[in-house]
């Protein structure tokens, strides 16, 4: 094993685990807090977010260092890599709705909110800011995609738990939810020191 | 009261939208650590909501409606990246340390929510306003979750040490956990200060 497929294995584990990205660097809290009223649909919009966050990682990298870098454009990387997810997750739509439909129809739904899904981005932006390799990309991005999958399948379970708990009117459905996550936020930094990521 | 002062007031409390409207809570979480942090990314960020609302509104008979979205994207996303070359330029420090939260207001659902909702609808002015009570209430939001997490986080106020050294430090607080306890809290306090009209049951 080389050292860019160690790191990115560790880079993986870290984005799962000890840097989960939705638990720790808040990303994706939108979607997080509004779509885990049901199990279900948690998962399929957390297997979408896998999917789209490991490959629009790789493109990303590949369009900022081969295109933004050499033509000195890389204050353009917002709008570029915003472009770049959009566009990706609309081809995405297009082709599974042509050749998987059931596919289509069990993720489809989830495939527009993902565009303004912040943790997708913000995967991107990440990955600039540590100088991420190739490799170390695509690791975390997956690594991030499969965190937010297990946090908002956790989340949604919580959910599903205490629906006939007798609630504070005033927590009721939101308050609840950010407080649940918090005590699940404290869960994972128990993971702490096993690996960590600059 | 007339129309505008209501338009603006329902932005800051009735309508805010971070306690309501649950949105942008991405930022609200992430750089509430830090006083000097949470106020320059809300000014950022009231800056890009009120001038994209007005822009998006100022657009909006010219806008073919099927692209209407990725237009609207745009224009945020410039306006961010005129707050990211400021923040470059005039605060190196600050920047480094929002790290990509700044980035993050394009996917920043309060703007995109009101272009959408707002300034789709609305002329440019009262979109402009909209756009600014929607910044405030934000900022309001923040501000106080950053005065709590900072005091008993690291016993400073913007950068200043205001509890003895003695104190012993809610590290807690500075951490991920505290940031959802505190929007937690928040949102509770403010649902009883001025309920919303229905609460919704999960």
């Amino acid at each position: 094993m080389n050292g860019s497929t160690g790191s990115a294995l560790v880079i993986f584990f870290a984005a799962v685990f000890t840097n989960n990205i939705v638990l720790t660097n808040f990303l994706g809290m939108c979607s997080f807090l509004s779509v885990s009223r049901a199990v279900k649909s948690s998962i399929g919009l957390g297997w979408a977010v896998v999917f789209v966050m490991t490959t629009t990682s790789g493109i990303n990298w590949l369009v900022y260092h081969h295109i933004l870098v050499p033509l000195d454009l890389v204050f353009l990387r917002f709008a570029v890599f915003i472009v770049v997810i959009a566009g990706f997750v609309q081809f995405v739509e297009i082709i599974m709705e042509r050749f998987t439909p059931a596919l289509y129809f069990a993720l489809g739904i989830f495939l527009p909110l993902i565009t303004v899904n912040c943790a997708v981005l913000g995967v991107a932006l990440f990955m600039v800011i540590r100088d991420y390799s190739f490799l170390e990309s695509v690791g975390y991005g997956l690594g991030g995609g499969l965190g937010f999958l297990v946090a908002i399948t956790i989340l949604a379970a919580l959910r599903w738990r205490i629906r006939k708990s007798k609630v504070i009117p005033a927590l009721q459905g939101a308050g609840i939810s950010v407080i649940l996550a918090g005590i699940m936020a404290l869960g994972f930094v128990a993971f702490s020191g096993m690996i960590s990521i600059n | 009261m007339n129309e505008r002062t209501r338009i603006f007031l329902d932005g800051i409390f009735r309508q805010n939208a971070v306690y309501r409207q649950i949105l942008g809570i991405c930022s609200t979480l992430a750089v509430t650590n830090l006083l000097t942090n949470t106020l320059v990314m809300s000014v950022g960020l009231t800056f890009v909501t009120a001038m994209s609302s007005f822009t998006v509104s100022l657009l909006r008979k010219i806008t073919p409606p099927r692209i209407r979205m990725m237009v609207q994207v745009m224009i945020i996303a410039t306006y961010v990246i005129v707050v990211d070359l400021i923040l470059k330029a005039y605060l190196p420090d600050i920047s480094e340390r929002l790290g990509p939260y700044v980035g993050l207001i394009i996917t920043n659902c309060i703007i995109m929510g009101r272009a959408e909702a707002f300034a789709a609808k609305y002329p440019p002015w009262p979109s402009f306003l909209d756009g600014l009570a929607m910044g405030l209430g934000y900022t309001l939001v923040l501000m106080s979750i950053a005065l709590v997490r900072e005091i008993l986080g690291f016993g400073t106020l913007f950068g200043f040490l205001i509890l003895p050294e003695q104190w012993t430090r809610w590290t807690i607080m500075a951490m991920a956990p505290g940031a959802f306890f505190m929007l937690g809290i928040v949102i509770w306090i403010m649902n009883i200060i001025d309920p919303p009209e229905k609460i919704e049951s999960s």
